[in-house]
């Protein structure tokens, strides 16, 4: 194989790893905030059963849960959802990983929906009383004040801690090899393994170096354009 | 008719009874000092008649209105609150301003969220108070990079560009150095002789001595004297008034 063969067959698998990564953050991010919300209920047991919840999630390996998302549905109830998805899409021989990917998608996001709520609760929690009494004394509404006292405090205050929780993300995508989805470290594995190659598992951390080096500038741009005031 | 009328204000936290039963009434253009101990339950009282707390018992009342009766039990709508709110403005001891807006964009917001006029007479209105408090140089300035004193003006105009009938202040000076308490005080002075209605909890003595019409002075959660200045200051009633002036005057 040259090197343009090889750089595309690891290009392929890093596409696989920038999808677990773009459909995690843009669905985990999101679906953060109403797990925060709930997570800080005023009504105790919606409360409790959320950090119930985000404890568990973030205190078990994402790479568990993974296997839990893959196996369950076949191994406790009998549906191969996920390799039947994979057939579905199988075109001659050219095998298909969707399903797996899905339980993958699955797996991230619930798993990144937490950590990211507990930043976001974090971030809501620091801002102190007196912003939002100074809004409502104003005669603002508690809408009013969330969107245009606090929020924009909030956001200053998880950036640092967001990026570093996105940096983490692109890394982790590599846990999907662990029910052979096709990402770039299996690819790396499988030119090792099968055609005696060592150097594309180094040329591998190349990929994730220039990508992670490109998220640090542009999380950081967005730190500096915060930078403008104190809270 | 006095303007507010406040009769007879309980509030508990839990089993800590902190207001026992306040009444007093303010005239229109009256400056009221509240002095009194840590722990008497001035802030307490301030945020009553800005309805951050629901008194327990007692009425409160802007004109003719009752805006809000403790005793009855059924919850105000947040709609009714707030319209309360608008009758009072509160500058708090910390200022509070919200740090990711300049001294203007402090001023305007509320004013332009509620719709209060058009985007020019806001901002007119908003450089003119802004000149009235001094600060006609820091207009685009950040909470950041204004001193204690500066922000606390600012403040005091963010409060006022609401246009609220009565304008509470509590301890403005507490969190400023000694020699930046002076603007503040000289600001609210300024209110005083354009015919604002106030009431200033305070420890600055010579403040409340000079600038107030009527002096309150609590401790324990009731109102222990209360007289102008004059029987205050030189002829106090009480044994605890004189007590704590005492006190206020040997810490100097
Ligand atoms: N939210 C609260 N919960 C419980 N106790 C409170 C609360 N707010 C104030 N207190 C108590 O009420 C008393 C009066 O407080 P405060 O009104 O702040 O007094 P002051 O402003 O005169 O120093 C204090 O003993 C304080 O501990
Ligand atoms: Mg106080």
């Amino acid at each position: 194989m040259s090197f343009l063969e090889i750089f595309a067959f690891l290009l392929d698998g890093f596409k696989i790893s920038l999808l677990i990564f773009a459909v995690t953050l843009l669905c985990g991010a999101p679906l953060g905030l109403p797990i925060a919300f709930c997570s800080m209920s005023r009504f105790k047991p919606i409360r409790f059963i959320t950090k119930v919840f985000v404890w568990i999630i973030r205190g078990v390996p994402l790479m568990l849960q993974i296997f839990i998302i893959y196996y369950v549905p076949s191994l406790l109830f009998g549906l191969d959802i996920w390799k039947r998805v994979n057939l579905y899409f199988t075109t001659g021989n050219q095998l298909s990983y969707a399903g797996s990917v899905i339980a993958v998608l699955i797996a991230f996001i619930i798993n990144y929906a937490c950590y990211f709520s507990e930043i976001y609760r974090g971030g809501i929690e620091s801002i102190s009383k007196g912003q939002y009494e100074a809004g409502y004394v104003l005669g603002l509404s508690k809408n009013q004040v969330f969107k245009n006292i606090v929020l924009k405090q909030v956001i200053k205050r998880i950036v640092p801690p967001m990026s570093n929780e996105i940096i983490t993300l692109i890394k982790d995508t590599a846990l999907a090899n662990c029910i052979m989805v096709g990402e770039i470290i299996y690819k790396a594995n499988v030119l090792a393994a099968d055609k005696a190659l060592i150097w594309p598992l180094f040329f591998t951390g190349v990929f994730y170096l220039v990508f992670v080096g490109l998220l640090t500038i542009v999380l950081g741009k967005v730190e500096k354009n915060l930078n403008y005031f104190r809270s | 008719m006095a303007l507010l009328e406040v009769k007879n204000i309980q509030k508990n936290f839990g089993k800590t009874e902190v207001l026992k039963d306040i009444s007093f009434s303010l005239e229109k253009g009256e400056v009221l000092a509240i002095i009194g101990s840590s722990g008497s339950g001035k802030t307490t009282l301030l945020r009553c008649l800005n309805f951050l707390e629901t008194p327990d018992k007692g009425t409160i009342s802007v004109g003719d209105k009752l805006l809000i009766d403790g005793a009855d039990k059924t919850t105000l709508k947040d709609e009714q609150i707030r319209e309360n709110r608008l009758h009072f403005g509160l500058v708090f001891q910390n200022f509070n301003l919200f740090p990711q807006y300049n001294v203007l964009q402090n001023i305007t917001l509320a004013p332009t969220l509620l719709k209060k006029g058009t985007t020019e007479e806001i901002e007119q209105n908003a450089l003119r108070l802004i000149d009235q408090v001094g600060l006609s140089e820091k207009i685009k300035a950040y909470p950041c990079e204004l001193s204690g004193g500066q922000q606390q003006r600012v403040a005091i105009a963010r409060a006022l560009a609401m246009e609220p009938e009565i304008l509470c202040f509590d301890e403005p000076t507490s969190a400023l150095d000694p020699e930046l308490t002076g603007e503040v005080l000289r600001v609210i002075k300024g209110l005083k002789n354009e015919n604002s209605t106030m009431i200033v909890v305070t420890h600055e003595m010579e403040f409340a001595k000079n600038v107030a019409d009527k002096v309150i002075f609590m401790a324990d959660g009731i109102i222990e004297e209360i007289g102008t200045p004059e029987q205050i200051f030189e002829n106090p009633q009480s044994e605890k008034t004189r007590t704590f002036l005492q006190n206020s005057l040997e810490s100097f």
